[in-house]
């Protein structure tokens, strides 16, 4: 078996008296898509804050491929192949959508050129595909201050893919888009994903959603992993059921 | 398109203005300094970032040419001004990797404070700057040639507003690039800008070098055309000024601070001559109006009738 993508281990961190990770090992694999589920408060979003180097363990380690990211800053993790979409859309509200991309599509190639526009026709390009896939195209020119929660949230998604990772995490990718559009929505996603070869990592709560594009389930309950297994076996163990699907 | 010609225009309009009105070739020239040391301020509002304390910077400029002047012998035109961009920018490199980590009140207060020991040490050091006397500038030469005073104030003038133009466009290309794109970026969300693997310390450091530049430059300019320089260009009411130029002329575009200054300064100019004591009430008034009506500055202005030109 080839080594994980992302391996955490014995990672201990606590907000006061609550442990948001506490002594945990989990590995990621590459190509896999991974849900974490878990009751609110018991440590999900901790785990893609802990992945993505903005907190920082009181004890363990993170690996990336072998490489120690335990100590590294976002901006660090980030170019060695890690994004995030955030639960709460973090978008630049100073800017129209489509320069909020690209933005992010130059923050992956020749950022710093200082004396080259920002909208260059192969970075608005790239940028206009990313729209696309996530089904923004109609909406380039609009404020990213002005969009609904749904198109925040699309808009977020799509900044972090232009940074084409190779471990996108996500968390609640769903949550605000309207119900009509989440299947679609995360059929593009899924899609994309698997065309480029991109290892997922989503937290959620529908257990639909978990159902149709999970390859496998974590549940996270009080700061442990309490359960880790396929979508089918995981969500009908009845301790799972009983103190964390139950409480969803 | 019709934005570059209403700036053209105005171009045009500030320097022929001098021809028939003499006296005023002075204060525009005046208006040139501020305006490039505006324009440095300007950069950093785009991130949020207010300095009080830009004022360091034009003294340093200021001072620059007045040591070469007055201490080194070097009364050269270019190099001066090379000279004070040069210094001011390794200024801003040291000053600037301890600012950018701040923000908010924190960077306001710390670039005024840094700028205030500035100016008890060009005030105290006496031997070296001539304390609260300051120091003179004779006039210098321009590309080896010796040239009389009115005919220098005017390569000063025209040659300052060809060389505003020249940065203004450098200054507009930054700007539009991805690295001035993410200095308001850094304003709304600086947490997603690092997500996005960009080094936001060295996106603001960039600028912040840049913004002291352009002040040494604006310093240098103000020495050369003043011809005698004290310690009050690094006290922190410059520093206000500056920024006051800046907010009043918007930071939409880089001809938004030239616009502020050529306001402040004509105001002020006018005051001298007809309402000495009542001059700080017109620019306050002036300021209120904006802060009303422009939030984009009195630059908006000119986006607005753009706007409304470029509509089918």
């Amino acid at each position: 078996m080839s080594a994980p993508l992302l391996s955490v281990r014995g990672v201990r961190v606590a907000f006061g008296g609550v442990k948001a990770a506490d002594g945990v090992d989990l590995d990621v694999n590459a190509g896999e898509f991974l849900a974490i589920i878990g009751p609110n408060g018991s440590g999900k979003t901790t785990f893609i804050n802990l992945a993505t180097g903005y907190v920082k363990p009181q004890a363990g380690t993170i690996r990336l491929e072998g490489r120690d990211i335990t100590s590294a800053r976002p901006r660090d993790v980030t170019k060695l192949g890690i994004a995030r979409a955030f639960q709460i859309p973090q978008l630049f509200t100073e800017h129209t959508v489509l320069e909020n991309l690209m933005l992010a599509v130059a923050a992956n190639q020749g950022f710093w050129r200082w004396q080259s526009p920002l909208g260059s026709p192969a970075v608005r390009e790239a940028a206009m595909d990313l729209l696309t896939t996530v089904g923004l195209a109609d909406m380039v020119g609009a404020s990213s201050n002005a969009l609904n929660e749904g198109a925040r949230k699309l808009t977020d998604i799509a900044l972090a893919l232009a940074l084409k990772p190779r471990l996108l995490l996500l968390d609640e990718p769903t949550a605000g888009v309207s119900t009509d559009e989440k299947f679609p929505l995360m059929d593009r996603l899924a899609a994309v994903l698997r065309e480029r070869g991109v290892t997922a990592v989503f937290v959620e709560h529908d257990m639909d959603l978990v159902r149709r594009y999970a390859d496998r389930v974590v549940v996270w309950n009080q700061g442990r992993v309490v359960a880790d297994g396929a979508p089918d076996a995981v969500l009908t163990d009845p301790a799972v059921l009983r103190d964390v699907v139950g409480v969803l | 398109m019709l934005h570059f010609i209403i700036i053209l225009a105005l171009a045009a309009a500030f320097a022929a203005i001098p021809a028939f009105f003499p006296w005023l070739a002075f204060v525009f020239t005046l208006v040139l300094a501020k305006g490039f040391a505006a324009l440095g301020v300007a950069i950093l509002l785009r991130a949020g970032l207010i300095s009080i304390g830009h004022a360091l910077f034009y003294a340093v400029g200021a001072y620059t040419v007045g040591f070469l002047s007055s201490r080194a012998g070097v009364n050269l035109l270019i190099p001066q001004l090379v000279a004070a961009a040069v210094v001011s920018g390794l200024f801003g490199l040291v000053i600037g990797l301890f600012m950018v980590r701040y923000r908010g009140i924190f960077f306001a207060m710390l670039n005024l404070a840094v700028s205030m020991v500035g100016y008890t040490l060009l005030s105290k050091l006496y031997t070296l700057t001539g304390g609260t006397d300051g120091l003179s500038i004779a006039t210098p030469r321009v590309l080896g040639m010796t040239v009389g005073r009115e005919a220098f104030e005017a390569i000063l003038l025209y040659g300052g507003l060809g060389l505003a133009f020249v940065v203004g466009i450098v200054v507009h290309r930054y700007l539009k690039s991805p690295m001035g794109e993410a200095l308001p970026a850094v304003e709304s969300n600086e947490i997603r800008l690092e997500y996005l693997g960009i080094a936001v310390p060295r996106v603001l450091l960039f600028a912040y070098v840049g913004s002291a530049v352009l002040a040494g430059i604006g310093g240098a300019i103000h020495a050369l055309i003043v011809g005698h320089i004290t310690p009050d260009l690094a006290y922190w009411t410059t520093s206000g000024q500056l920024v006051l130029v800046a907010v009043l002329g918007g930071i939409g575009g880089v001809a938004g601070p030239f616009i502020g200054a050529t306001f402040l300064e004509s105001v002020r100019a006018a005051a001298v001559i007809y309402a000495p004591d009542a001059w700080n009430i017109i620019i306050g008034a002036g300021l209120l109006v904006v802060i009303f009506f422009l939030p984009r500055g009195l630059h908006g202005l000119i986006e607005r009738i753009t706007r409304k030109g470029e509509r089918p």
